[in-house]
């Protein structure tokens, strides 16, 4: 019998795997990993681990301990280099060619990078490896450090160099922080929040490119023509969902792997976590989603939908859940928002930095996110998981 | 069947209370609060699942 073939071995590949097992298969299943090692687990990578507050070693995925039970035939520095959907065989960059029952993609993202020469100083932050090289960079003391892009990780390593006593300037092009998915209201209190950790925030602004000397990047040049000088440089402008190893395999890609509801692309084929677009059937949209607690929750969905062979499979319905935490203020959003939906405050204000914002859209809630106020959050994650009705959301909250 | 949070690592996420919230409570004031430290064995099921998602891995089930 040929294995089931996990193609990831982070959050949501192992999670994949460990689904395959609780669900009683007992084949075999081999899991391909491009890096040499398992992958960390990321969310200290941008906090305690590039604060320094936290051993590396101890940045380990939640499966990380179990894998050896979940009997898989782990491969690392094993690449895929093409896919074929119409008979599942993989062939790999050693040359080996592999026949797989099935197959699990979860091969996540990869950081968008600014282009031009490499300089070094300049940043991304992804792996382990990444945030190793851009703590030893902190460690010399930089004059400045330029973050170009306000999203969640630019602001989580703002706030990490402010920590560490660095000046800090953070680049946005847009009218406010995380303005793609959060109305701007909500983004303005994320820049106020930063501005009063004496971060320089400019917001509207576009970068032109980067200014380096001797192989070492010495500035951000801006839209305007004027250079901000900065010694270390983090980009934090997004990720693409890594999928070129299924160019011409036959798998669906649009905004990554197109999945219907149920995680599965093609016959034999699924896919789950930052690599996934899936129809979400609890809000009636596609979606692409790179968050922590929903990698664990596709993959196991995923590893599900693989056993459930020929059948139907289970839609996987969820409401998204992720955490976000810079200097002392714990963000957390469920739901799904658009930066056009309406924001509504309760339970306390701006001014107090301790809040809930509730996201509306006619007379459905699209999302919930908190400052400070974990239990209002998951309580709303609780109703909004039963319906996304606005009135349910806003009884609990007023 | 017993619960041991690790308060060290604990961040108030509130995962676990949305999975299982007869056992755990995250309150106004940030804190998680354990409300049976030894559990009934039909929560066995949530409890490990509560676990199972919380992003700091800061909860113990001992049998």
């Amino acid at each position: 019998m040929d294995p089931i073939v996990v193609v990831g071995a982070s959050l949501g590949g192992l999670s994949a795997l460990d689904a395959l097992r609780t669900g009683g298969y007992d084949g075999d299943v081999v899991v391909l990993e491009a890096a040499s090692g398992l992958p960390s687990d990321r969310p200290p990578l941008s906090k305690q681990v590039l604060a320094g507050t936290m051993d590396p070693d101890a940045a380990r995925q939640p499966l990380a301990a179990k894998l050896e039970e979940l009997r898989a035939d782990v491969r690392w520095s094993t690449v895929v280099e093409s896919f074929a959907a119409s008979d599942l065989r993989l062939r790999l960059r050693n040359g080996e060619e592999l026949q797989a029952a099935g197959v699990v993609v979860a091969t996540g993202a990869a950081p968008r990078t600014l282009g031009g020469p490499n300089l070094a100083g300049v940043h991304v932050l992804r792996t382990l490896e990444d945030c190793l090289a851009l703590r030893a960079d902190l460690d010399v003391g930089p004059d400045r450090v330029v973050v170009v892009g306000a999203g969640f990780i630019g602001a989580e390593v703002a706030a990490t160099c402010r920590e560490l006593g660095l000046s800090v300037t953070l680049l946005e092009g847009a009218p406010a922080p995380m303005a793609r998915v959060l109305p701007e209201s909500v983004g303005s209190f994320v820049a106020d929040l930063h501005r009063a950790h004496g971060v320089d925030v400019r917001l509207g602004v576009g970068v032109d490119g980067l200014v380096g000397a001797d192989g070492r990047v010495s500035g951000v040049r801006l839209g305007d023509g004027t250079t901000i000088a900065a010694q270390v440089v983090v980009v934090g402008i997004g990720v693409a969902p890594s999928t070129g190893w299924l160019a011409g395999s036959g798998v669906p890609l649009g905004n990554g792997v197109t999945c219907d509801e149920t995680c599965l692309a093609v016959p034999g084929v699924v896919a789950a976590g930052d690599v996934a677009e899936w129809f979400n059937p609890h809000f009636g949209e596609r979606m692409r989603v790179e968050q922590w607690e929903h990698a664990i929750e596709q993959g196991a969905a995923a590893g599900r939908r693989l056993l459930a062979g020929d059948g139907p499979g289970e839609p996987f319905a969820s409401v998204p859940w992720f955490w976000s935490d810079q200097y002392d203020r714990k963000f957390q959003m469920a739901g799904r928002p658009a930066a056009t939906d309406e924001a509504h405050v309760f339970e306390g204000s701006f001014e107090e930095q301790r809040f809930v914002v509730a996201f509306r859209r006619g007379d459905r809630c699209t999302g919930v996110l908190g400052v400070n106020r974990p239990r209002h959050v998951v309580q709303s994650r609780m109703r909004l998981a039963e319906s996304l009705a606005w009135e349910p959301i806003e009884a609990l909250l007023s | 069947m017993k619960i041991v949070v690790n308060f060290d690592l604990c961040e108030s996420n509130a995962v676990c209370m949305g999975v299982a919230p007869e056992v755990f409570e995250v309150r106004d004031d940030d804190f998680l609060y354990v409300l049976q430290e030894e559990p009934p064995e039909d929560l066995r099921e949530q409890v490990t699942e509560a676990a199972r998602r919380c992003p700091k891995q800061a909860i113990t089930v001992e049998d």
